[in-house]
């Protein structure tokens, strides 16, 4: 069956069911009530405290065929995600799901598990690595297909009971002894906790694992004891190095400012600079390096700006700072000055990540998001964004908030280069969708800005404009001019070939990732 | 603007010429001109890779800025004139020839394309020399190589130069103000362009600044860039401002209703106009077009310059002015 956006989607996919095919962006509509996990009481005096995460998989009561989850504020430095897995694999348990809100390259060691059997299901946010090149060319070693969901997505299935996680393994930087905790201190700080809030409010069991565990209390804090059945002081979550990187830094990379500039001035021209003005940048390349411009023409309009959205980095926390936003609104945490800023300066909130873009709630963050900055690894003519697959087809990314920003803010820009390598980046069509083109409305690249035609508004604005505007079909022209046209990555049919499955922000089905056929 | 000796060069970009990655992103920044660079940039053990490189990418992209290659020392080096064989035929709009000393090397280099021209069928003179003076036996040379007909512009190259004068880069530039000075008298001289040297402390912006205005009020064309975060100060600073660009407007507009009307004297705001302001005017409107300043949207003054007059004589030269 074809979807909206013409994917031929496997009538049957094992272990995925009752999913509707991708119609539109909002087609999808909720029904029924918030899912709700089993009411619990202890006792004054009670305890939460454990010896070891062998004792809370005992306490827990965790058996094969559960569903557990992690949070990917450690990035790559993430210890949590081995120890409880070491653990459960030396206790015997099997056919595990691991529900993680992403996968780094530090989760490699996961396709032993997978090999052994002790992990049979993956649904997570993105994958990379050696484990995502693992998935790509082994169909068929996890029971049902990896699922993808964006931020939003996931937050969403959580809520509505259709990803329902039996324990929650959660870390903290700091946690007190009645469980509540956060992540902005401690020696592993990585700051906001937007992905665990959720997961700990609607999991059957929470445990927090934690390298801080305070005598006194910690506030404020992001989960609050409440929501905490169980907490295990282990030696260390995560390596510092690797959790946060210094502070970001905006880019010196000549193709990449250019594209900051471009999409600074593109905002300038259509007008999205003004007063109240709410944005979402990214953590790193163009997108980030656009805030270098974007501040420059804030300061000189002397416009203030309402909210921004993090991806949280240093940059944006000091455009904060500056008072060039009211408030930083931060799911998730990039680098050491956005983690010492939640810290510090009460207008940076830590917001869970349902706040920040599940659509299925009375109104989430992006919803009044006016202008989104995303990064791409590559785009087609019908303006679809692919940001999970490479240029071989194989996971290397991750779907992170891309299509929840890219639905509600008002002016979605992608900054891509049009060339990488010798290869064009605006294809015929993507390899993989993650957002739909209905949801972009411009296309930055360094030579030449492409505007959704849908825009007719804001092609009007850019008429007589000094920016490169072109069709997107002239652009795609000027890219093969320079390195032709590639042929497309042929996939391996029917259901052997099926790698993964893209959810989209509702729940639709929006995409099939496959196998490459070399 | 077609006069390779009037083309607007605010900014000239080096790139490395053994860099794919650089060659094929180098018209994206907006340089008024590329300078392939097969010299200094360039390690003795790739001078051949890189000379293959630049002339299949010269062959096979179209850029949008002027295209120079910037080859080495015809005589000082074994390499300047097989990269003349190998670029000749790419076409490249302008050869910078390095460390030029005298006029001998400049004829030798100009012969060989002339040469070349005749047998590829290339149009005579269409492709033109920027000379680089980087010694004192240069400087003192500048005038007869900037009189050469092949050479269009001359540069500063201030590395060599100032290892030659035995001293260093300041931040007052005091070392370079009397070889700035010659070659830009030796250039106007000539009536050719004449452009300034690099900045390479890329962190030094407020360096960068002030380096660049001052060779613009001193009187450059240009200036070499060695990075595109360089190119936009520059086109900064060579843009006029929107008062320059209304003065200019009604100077021509007096200008042009003098010549419809045959007129003599021209007259402006009580102010009298004669040529050299004319073609400033001219210069200023073309600085302001090419940063892309809407000259159209400021020109609604052609009604206050009806009183304006001008001669034939003073017509040719304008014209001769400009050339």
């Amino acid at each position: 069956m074809l979807n909206s956006i013409g994917i031929d989607i496997p009538a049957t996919l094992p272990g995925i069911s009752g999913r509707p095919l991708y119609q539109s962006e909002f087609a999808n509509k909720p029904a029924g009530k918030l899912f709700a996990k089993a009411i619990r009481m202890n006792r004054p005096g009670h305890s939460k405290l454990l010896g070891s995460i062998e004792q809370a998989l005992d306490k827990t009561g965790l058996k094969n065929g559960m569903t557990i989850s992690f949070h990917h504020h450690l990035r790559n430095g993430d210890y949590t995600l081995k120890l409880v897995m070491a653990a459960i694999a030396a206790k015997g348990f099997k056919d595990i799901t691991i529900a993680a809100s992403s996968l780094s390259s530090c989760h490699d060691f996961l396709t032993e598990y997978i090999e052994a059997g002790v992990v049979t299901a993956l649904e997570t946010s993105g994958v990379r690595g050696a484990l995502g090149k693992y998935l790509t060319e082994n169909p068929g070693k996890l029971k049902k297909p990896v699922v993808v969901r964006s931020h939003g997505g996931r937050a969403r299935a959580i809520e509505a009971g259709e990803l329902k996680i039996d324990v929650a393994f959660m870390a903290a930087s700091a946690c007190d002894r009645f469980g509540n905790c956060t992540g902005s201190f401690g020696k592993s700080a990585f700051g906001s906790m937007g992905y665990a809030i959720t997961d700990s409010r609607y999991a059957e069991q929470t445990v927090i694992i934690t390298d801080n565990l305070l005598d006194g209390f910690v506030y404020p804090y992001s989960i609050p004891q409440n929501d905490v059945d169980f907490i295990v002081p282990v030696t260390a979550i995560g390596n510092p190095e690797k959790i946060a990187s210094g502070a970001i830094r905006i880019s010196t990379d000549p193709v990449q400012l250019l594209l900051a500039e471009y999409s600074a001035l593109l905002m300038q021209e259509t007008g999205y600079i003004r007063q109240g003005l709410s944005l979402q940048m990214g953590s790193g390349g163009a997108s980030l390096t656009a805030a270098k411009f974007i501040r420059e023409i804030m300061e000189k309009k002397e416009v203030k700006g309402s909210f921004a959205i993090g991806g949280a980095t240093g940059v944006v926390a000091k455009m904060l700072e500056d008072g060039l936003f009211e408030v930083l609104y931060d799911a998730q945490s990039f680098d050491t000055a956005a983690v010492q800023s939640l810290h510090e300066n009460p207008r940076h909130l830590a917001v869970s990540v349902s706040h920040y873009a599940n659509p299925w709630n009375a109104g989430p963050l992006v919803n009044d998001l006016d202008v989104a900055i995303l990064s791409a690894t590559e785009v087609d003519t019908n303006f679809n964004v692919n940001v999970i697959t490479d240029s071989n087809g194989v996971l290397m990314g991750a779907s992170g908030g891309h299509c929840d920003a890219a639905a509600g803010a008002k002016l979605a820009i992608i900054v891509v280069p049009l060339i990488r390598g010798r290869l064009p980046m605006i294809r015929d069509r993507v390899h993989n969708v993650i957002t739909p083109g209905s949801s972009i409305d411009a296309i930055v690249t360094e030579r030449g800005i492409a505007i959704n035609p849908k825009r007719t508004d804001l092609l009007e604005k850019l008429q007589g404009s000094q920016l490169p505007v072109m069709s997107i079909s002239d652009l795609q022209k000027k890219a093969h001019s320079l390195v032709g046209r590639p042929e497309p990555i042929k996939c391996v049919p029917g259901a052997a070939g099926v790698v993964a499955v893209v959810e989209y922000r509702d729940g639709s089905i929006l995409d099939i990732i496959r196998k490459p056929q070399y | 603007m077609n006069d390779p000796k009037s083309k607007l060069r605010r900014t000239m970009l080096f790139v490395p010429a053994n860099s794919p990655k650089m060659i094929n992103t180098a018209d994206i920044y907006g340089a008024d001109s590329i300078i392939f660079d097969l010299e200094d940039s360039i390690p003795v053990s790739e001078k051949d890779t890189a000379r293959l490189l630049i002339s299949q990418a010269l062959r096979s992209l179209k850029f949008n800025s002027e295209t120079v290659v910037r080859i080495n020392h015809p005589t000082q080096t074994p390499y300047g004139m097989n990269d003349l064989e190998l670029i000749i035929p790419c076409k490249p709009d302008m050869v910078r020839l390095p460390k030029v000393e005298s006029l001998d090397e400049v004829e030798l280099v100009a012969n060989y394309i002339a040469n070349a021209e005749k047998k590829l069928g290339f149009v005579e003179g269409s492709i033109t020399i920027i000379g680089a003076i980087e010694s004192v036996k240069g400087l003192y040379n500048a005038r007869e190589i900037c009189r050469h007909p092949r050479i269009t512009a001359i540069a500063l190259g201030a590395e060599d130069f100032i290892a030659n004068i035995k001293t260093q880069r300041t931040k007052t530039g005091v070392e370079l103000y009397y070889a700035r000075s010659v070659i830009l008298m030796a250039a106007r001289e000539a009536g050719i362009q004449c452009f300034d040297t690099v900045f390479s402390d890329l962190n030094d912006s407020e360096g960068f600044v002030a380096e660049v205005n001052l060779i613009h009020d001193m009187g450059f064309d240009g200036k070499s860039v060695v990075h595109p975060k360089q190119i936009k100060i520059v086109h900064q600073i060579f843009t006029p401002a929107a008062g320059q660009v209304h003065a200019a407007l009604k100077v021509l507009a007096a200008y042009q209703t003098a010549l419809n009307n045959n007129q003599g004297v021209i007259n402006v705001d009580g102010k009298m106009i004669d040529t050299p302001i004319v073609v400033r005017a001219q210069r200023i409107l073309a600085q302001a077009a090419a940063a892309g300043i809407k000259i159209d949207e400021l020109a609604n003054v052609k009604e206050e310059a009806a009183s304006a007059t001008v001669g034939k004589q003073q017509k040719q030269h304008v014209e001769q002015h400009r050339n």
